[in-house]
C-alpha cells in the first residue's frame, strides 16, 4: 500500500506502523469520565466492512501520526490527514 | 541418440553446441534451447513420474504452465528440485535428473501404487487413515511422509544470494508478446517511463512459436526488432526472465527476475532479484494458456498441448514425435498439422471434436504408440497434439478480489470488470485470441493509460497483421473406459471430480481442496478449467453457474530465498552495537542479543570454568569495590517544552510536576487498561528540559506511544520529543568506590553525598572538557552513578573509566551480573512487568496518583485490580539452602495435595544465585504476599519435576533500607 503523507507525499506502507481505529484519539478525561465511558473508549471499536478511519504512525519517517481513511474491502485510501489537525478539529487541545 | 528429433530452422543458435546430462546420460543441444526442447530433440520422452500414482510422464507444455516435466537441476548445495524443464534454459554442463521415483525412472518401484488406484480415489487420505488410532503416528504418518513430496532438497544452506529491488514507472507492461510489445512501443515512443517484463528469455510470446507475420515480416523477426527498439530507449526498462507474480495494493506489483539461473554458476552475483514495482498504470498482456481435453489415458508421455508442439517445431526446430496425431476442438489443431507438415513431420491423423470425433483410449506405457478413436479406429502416433482451447491468463486480475467473466464464444473466462485499480488487460489475456486483435488492443491499452496519466501518446497506429481464424466449439470430456486425467501434476481424474461431487463437494472451492485439483506447484494452469467443466457437466449446470476458483499470488512459484533477500543469517535483522562493543570484544566478552542490540553478557577471565564463575566474580567485585556496565541500550528520550512537566505528569502514573531541577525520579507507566507498561527514570535538567530513560525492550514502543499522546491526545501541549538512545553512550559505575573512581573522571563537580545526593543529576564535563551528564541512580543497590557522554566518545569513555578504576580493581560487568544484582536488590524488570501485573501487584500501588489523570490511572482503579488478596511482589529463599529455585514454578501451600489453578498461590518470576547470600534466591508474586513474610510454601514445578520448600521474604534481599545507595 502507499500512503499519501500530507507533508511528505506518497510513501510505502512499510514505513508506517498501524495502530487502529481513529476513535482512540477520543480519550475521555480520566478525572471526569465515568467507568463506562473509559471502558468503552478502551475496549469497544467498530469493525466496518468499508470505510475506516484509522491511525498510522510514520515511524520510519517524520514520526507524524496520521488519520488514514481506508476502505477495508478494497484498501483504497481516500484521505490522509495529520492526526494533530484531526485532534484539534475534534476539540482536543491541551 | 544424437538429436534425432532435431529439424531445421528455429530460433536457436546452431553454432553453439551445449553439452548437458539427464539422469547421467550425456546429451547435446544448442544455445537457445530449454532443457525440455533439448530432451525432445534427443528423443527423451519419459522425463518424470507423477505425484500420486507414479505414472510415467513426459513433457506436456512449453512454458511456465508445465505440470509434468519437473526435474532436479544441479548438484550439491545448489541442487534445486521441482524445476520445470520447460523454463530451464540449457547451459553447458547442466546436470538434470528426474525425480519422484524409487529405482530408475524407467523402473520405478513406486509405480505399484498405480495398481491400487481404485482404492486411492479422491479424499482417500480422509477415508483410509481413520483407524486404528494407534496407527496415526506410528504407521500412517511415516508412510505418507516418505512418499510425499517430489524432488529432494540438498539439506545444505542455499549457496546463492538474492536481492530485493524497487522500481517506479508510469506504465508496467506484463508480458512481451504481441499485445505487450505493441503497448510498450506505443508507451515507449511517447516518452513515458515504462517497464516491460516477460518471463521468457526470448521476448515475443507466441510470435516465436507461430508462423505469423507482422508488418510484412516474420513475427519472430518483428518481435526482435521491436525489442531492440525498446532497449534503445532510455525511458524503457526491458526485462526478460522476469515473472510478474502478484498484483498488490495501489499499483504495486511483485516481480521475480532470474539473473543467473541460465548460467552454470552465479559466481557471487545475485541469483534472483525480487522486484517491487510501483506503477501508475499497468497493462496485463500475459497471453493465454492452452488446456487439454479429458479423455481416457490422456497422460502418456507424448501427449502434449498442440500449442507446445508448434513451439517446439517452430521455435526450437524440434519434432516432439516422428508420427504426430492431433486432437482438437478448434482451429489450432489444423494449424499444428500444417506447421508439422511444413517441417516434414508426418501427421498420422486429425481428430476434430467439432466434427463429432473423439478419442477413446491411448496405448504405450512409457511412451505413446497409438491412439484409439471413439469410432474404433486406431491411429499410430508417438506424439498426440491436444488442444482444448485457450484460457486467458487472468490470474493477476484476480489478485484484488476480481472475478472473471465467462465468454461462450471462446469458451473461456476473461477478466471481469473489477480489475485492480490502474490495470487494463490486452490481447489474449483479455480474450482477444487473434494476432491483429492483440496488437490493436495492446496499442490501445497503452494509449488509454497514457491518456489517464495526462501524457500524450506518440502518433502512429498499432502494428499491422492479419487475423488468423479462431473457431472453437467447447469440448471438455470424452467419455470412455479408463482414467481421464484432469490435473496431471496432482493425478486428479474426471472420475475423482465426479466422485467428490457425489460426496457433497459441490462448491468448486471445496472440490479443489478435497481432490487437490489445481493445488500443485503449477496451480492448475492447464487443469483448473477442465476440472470446472467436468464438475459443471456432472452437476448439469453451466460453467459460469458452477463458478471459478480465485487466483492468488504468486502466479508461478517464487523461491523462499528470493523473499528473504539479504535478510538471512547474521543479516536477518540489523545488529545494534553498544559504544563499548569493540572494547568488550577485546576483553573477550560473551554477547547476548537483546532486541537488535548485542550486549556484553559477562566477561570471562582466565581460569573461570563457566559463566557462573564470571558472573559471581563480577557481582562480588562490584559490591566490594566498583564495577562498570554499558547501559547505553536503555531508551533515552529528550523531552523539552513549556508543558514538558505537565506532559510527563500525564504519561507517568506518579507525580512529576514538582520534580526539582537537578533531580531524577523513578517513573511508572501504565497501559490505558491499568496494567504496568514500562518503568525508568526521568531527570530534570532545567525547567523545560527532561531526559527520560525507558527499558531496552520498550524504547521504541514508549517513544511511539508518547508521540501518540503528544499529537493525538493533547495536540496543543508545548512539548517536543527526540529519541536520543543512539546519541549518548551511558555507563553505570556502581560500588563503594564508584565516587572515588568518578572523582578522577568528572571535571569540577562536587560528588560528595551533600553536593550530589542520591537521585541527583547534572550536566557536566568529563576527562577535561568532554560534555557529559551525570546521574546518581542505582539499579544494583550500591552507591552508583550513571555517566553519559556523546556516543562518539563512548569507546574512549569506557577506556578512561577502566583506567581510572585500575587502582580500585574496577571490573566490567555484563547483563547477567546486572540481573543478579537487581534481583538481590528486589527491583522489578521485564519478568515482573510482564503485561499481566498492576502497580499494586508490584507493591507500587501507592505510586499511582489519584489526584491527576494519567494514562491508565482511571482503569487501574478497577475493583479486581485492587483486591487485598491479590498478588504481591515478594522475595523467596529456599528452606534448604542447597536447593536451586526455578522461575515459572507456582506456589502452593505445604498441605496442598492436589495443586491446581484454584489453589494456586502465585508464581516465581526471576531467580538467581546470590553471591552475597551464598544461595539461590527468587522474586515472585504471592497472594497477600506482604502479609505472608516468613511463611513457608512450596515452589511447585511439575514441568521440571521439582517441588521445593521456600520461605517468603522481603523482595529486597539485600540492604532493604537502601543505606548503600544513599551512602
Amino acid at each position: 500500500m502507499i500512503i499519501n503523507h500530507p507533508l511528505l507525499g506518497p510513501r510505502d506502507a512499510a514505513e508506517f506502523v498501524y495502530l487502529g481505529d481513529a476513535s482512540l484519539m477520543d480519550r475521555p478525561d480520566g478525572m471526569t469520565a465515568s467507568d463506562e465511558e473509559m471502558h468503552d473508549y478502551m475496549y469497544l471499536r467498530d469493525n466496518p466492512a468499508g470505510e475506516h478511519r484509522e491511525l498510522w504512525y510514520h515511524e520510519q519517517g517524520d514520526r507524524s501520526w496520521l488519520v488514514v481513511t481506508r476502505n477495508t474491502l478494497t484498501h483504497e485510501i481516500t484521505m490522509v490527514e495529520l492526526a494533530r489537525d484531526v485532534a484539534r478539529s475534534r476539540g482536543r487541545s491541551k | 541418440m544424437s538429436q534425432s528429433n532435431r529439424l531445421t530452422g528455429g530460433l536457436i543458435d546452431r553454432s553453439v553446441s551445449v553439452n548437458f546430462s539427464f539422469n547421467g546420460k550425456n546429451m547435446q543441444g544448442f544455445q537457445g534451447d530449454t532443457l525440455a526442447s533439448a530432451l525432445l530433440a534427443n528423443g527423451q520422452r519419459l522425463v518424470g513420474r507423477s505425484f500420486k500414482y507414479h505414472r510415467p510422464r513426459g513433457i506436456f507444455s512449453a512454458g511456465s504452465e508445465e505440470p509434468n516435466a519437473l526435474v532436479q537441476l544441479r548438484k550439491g548445495a545448489a541442487q534445486e528440485p521441482n524445476t520445470r524443464a520447460t523454463m530451464a534454459e540449457l547451459f553447458d554442463g547442466l546436470e538434470a535428473t528426474s525425480q519422484n521415483h524409487r529405482g530408475s525412472l524407467e523402473r520405478d518401484f513406486m509405480a505399484l501404487t498405480d495398481l491400487f488406484a481404485p482404492f486411492l480415489s479422491a479424499g482417500f487420505y480422509y477415508k483410509t487413515f481413520m483407524w486404528p488410532k494407534a496407527f496415526w503416528e506410528r504407521v500412517y504418518e511415516p508412510i505418507i511422509r516418505s512418499s510425499a513430496g517430489l524432488g529432494r532438497l540438498s539439506m545444505q544452506p542455499d549457496p546463492d544470494v538474492y536481492d530485493h529491488g524497487y522500481m517506479h514507472c508510469d506504465l508496467l507492461i506484463i508480458g512481451a508478446g504481441p499485445a505487450g510489445l505493441a503497448a510498450a512501443l506505443a508507451a515507449g515512443r511517447s516518452g513515458a517511463q515504462v517497464v516491460v517484463a516477460d518471463e521468457d528469455f526470448l521476448p515475443g510470446g507466441r510470435l516465436n512459436a507461430e508462423t505469423y507475420a507482422v508488418e510484412d515480416m516474420a513475427g519472430a523477426d518483428w518481435a526482435a526488432q521491436a525489442w531492440a527498439e525498446l532497449q534503445a530507449m532510455d525511458n524503457v526498462r526491458c526485462m526478460t526472465r522476469t515473472t510478474v507474480y502478484g498484483a498488490y495494493d495501489h499499483g504495486i506489483y511483485g516481480a521475480l527476475e532470474r539473473r543467473t539461473d541460465h548460467l552454470a554458476a552465479s559466481e557471487g552475483r545475485p541469483r534472483q532479484v525480487l522486484w517491487r514495482v510501483y506503477s501508475r498504470r499497468a497493462v496485463l498482456s500475459a497471453g493465454a494458456t492452452e488446456r487439454s481435453i479429458a479423455f481416457p489415458m490422456n497422460d502418456r508421455p507424448g501427449v502434449m498441448l498442440a500449442g507446445a508442439v508448434r513451439t517446439y517445431v517452430n521455435r526450437y526446430g524440434v519434432a516432439p514425435g516422428k508420427r504426430v496425431a492431433v486432437f482438437t476442438n478448434n482451429d489450432d489443431g489444423l494449424r499444428t498439422a500444417a506447421d508439422l507438415k511444413a517441417q516434414g513431420v508426418e501427421v498420422t491423423g486429425i481428430i476434430d471434436a467439432r466434427k463429432g470425433e473423439s478419442l477413446a483410449t491411448t496405448w504405450g506405457r512409457k511412451g505413446l504408440t497409438a491412439v484409439g478413436t471413439a469410432s474404433g479406429r486406431s491411429i499410430e502416433a508417438d506424439c498426440l497434439a491436444v488442444s482444448g482451447g485457450w484460457s486467458p491468463n487472468v490470474h493477476l486480475t484476480c489478485h484484488q478480489r476480481g472475478r472473471p467473466d465467462w465468454r461462450e464464444d471462446i469458451a473461456a473466462f476473461v477478466p471481469g470488470a473489477d480489475l485492480p485499480p490502474g490495470m487494463s488487460v490486452a490481447g489474449a489475456a483479455n480474450g482477444a485470441m487473434t494476432l491483429a486483435a492483440a496488437l490493436k488492443e495492446g496499442h490501445a491499452a497503452a494509449c488509454a493509460a497514457l491518456g489517464d496519466l495526462g501524457l500524450s501518446p506518440a502518433a502512429g497506429d498499432a502494428p499491422k497483421a492479419e487475423d488468423e481464424t479462431f473457431d472453437i466449439k467447447a469440448f471438455w470430456h470424452a467419455p470412455g473406459k479408463g482414467r481421464a486425467w484432469v490435473d496431471l501434476q496432482n493425478d486428479v481424474t474426471a472420475k475423482d471430480v465426479k466422485l467428490a461431487r457425489t460426496e457433497g463437494y459441490r462448491s468448486v472451492e471445496l472440490l479443489k481442496r478435497y481432490t487437490t485439483l489445481g493445488m500443485a506447484t503449477d496451480q492448475g494452469k492447464t487443469s483448473n478449467m477442465l476440472g470446472l467443466a467436468v464438475l459443471a457437466e456432472a452437476s448439469g449446470k453451466s460453467i459460469p453457474d458452477t463458478g471459478t476458483t480465485i487466483f492468488r499470488p504468486p502466479y508461478s512459484p517464487v523461491a523462499m530465498g528470493a523473499f528473504a533477500g539479504r535478510a538471512r543469517g547474521k543479516d536477518f535483522r540489523p545488529n545494534r552495537l553498544t559504544p563499548s562493543h569493540k572494547w568488550a570484544e577485546e576483553q573477550s566478552a560473551t554477547f547476548v542479543t537483546t532486541g537488535n542490540w548485542l550486549r556484553a553478557q559477562w566477561f570471562a577471565q582466565a581460569g573461570e570454568k563457566g559463566w557462573r564463575d564470571s558472573v559471581d566474580r563480577e557481582v562480588v567485585q562490584t559490591r566490594r569495590s566498583v564495577g562498570i556496565c554499558d547501559v547505553t541500550t536503555l531508551g533515552k528520550i529528550d523531552i523539552q517544552g513549556r508543558d514538558a512537566a505537565e506532559f510527563l505528569n500525564r504519561i507517568y502514573s506518579n507525580a512529576f510536576l514538582k520534580l526539582p531541577v537537578g533531580k531524577v525520579r523513578y517513573g511508572l507507566m501504565l497501559r490505558e487498561d491499568g496494567i504496568c507498561y514500562d518503568d525508568g527514570t526521568t531527570a530534570r535538567f532545567s525547567e523545560n528540559h527532561f531526559v527520560m530513560t525507558t527499558t531496552t525492550a520498550n524504547a521504541v514502543l514508549v517513544f511511539r506511544r508518547m508521540e501518540f499522546a503528544r499529537q493525538c491526545l493533547w495536540p496543543d501541549l508545548d512539548v517536543h520529543l527526540i529519541s536520543t538512545t543512539d546519541a549518548w553512550a551511558q555507563f553505570a559505575v556502581a560500588g563503594p568506590n564508584a565516587r572515588a573512581l568518578l572523582g578522577k573522571v568528572v571535571d569540577d563537580l562536587d560528588l560528595s553525598n551533600e553536593g550530589f545526593p542520591f537521585m541527583a543529576c547534572a550536566e557536566c564535563t568529563v576527562c577535561g572538557g568532554t560534555p557529559g551528564r551525570l546521574f546518581r541512580i542505582s539499579f544494583s543497590g550500591e552507591l552508583a552513578f550513571e555517566v553519559a557522554v556523546p556516543a562518539r566518545y563512548g569507546d574512549a569513555m569506557i577506556r578512561a573509566l577502566m583506567q581510572a578504576g585500575e587502582e580500585f580493581g574496577a571490573i566490567p560487568y555484563g547483563t547477567e551480573a546486572l540481573g543478579v544484582m537487581r534481583i538481590e536488590k528486589g527491583h522489578a524488570a521485564g519478568n515482573e512487568l510482564n503485561g499481566q501485573t498492576t502497580a499494586a501487584n508490584l507493591g507500587l500501588g501507592m505510586m499511582v496518583s489519584k489526584k491527576k489523570d494519567s494514562i491508565g490511572s482511571k482503569l487501574s482503579e478497577r475493583e479486581e485490580m485492587n483486591r487485598d488478596d491479590g498478588l504481591r511482589l515478594v522475595g523467596l529463599h529456599p528452606v534448604d539452602r542447597n536447593d536451586m529455585l526455578n522461575a515459572g514454578a507456582h506456589f502452593v501451600e505445604l498441605d496442598d495435595h492436589h495443586p491446581d489453578m484454584f489453589s494456586d498461590q502465585g508464581y516465581m518470576t526471576s531467580v538467581a544465585w546470590s553471591p552475597e547470600l551464598s544461595h539461590s534466591i527468587g522474586l515472585g508474586f504471592v497472594k497477600r504476599g506482604k502479609d505472608r513474610i516468613g511463611d513457608i510454601v512450596r515452589a511447585y514445578d511439575p514441568v521440571r519435576g521439582k517441588d521445593t520448600k521456600v520461605e517468603i521474604v522481603s523482595a529486597h534481599h539485600i540492604d532493604p533500607e537502601g543505606v548503600r545507595q544513599r551512602g
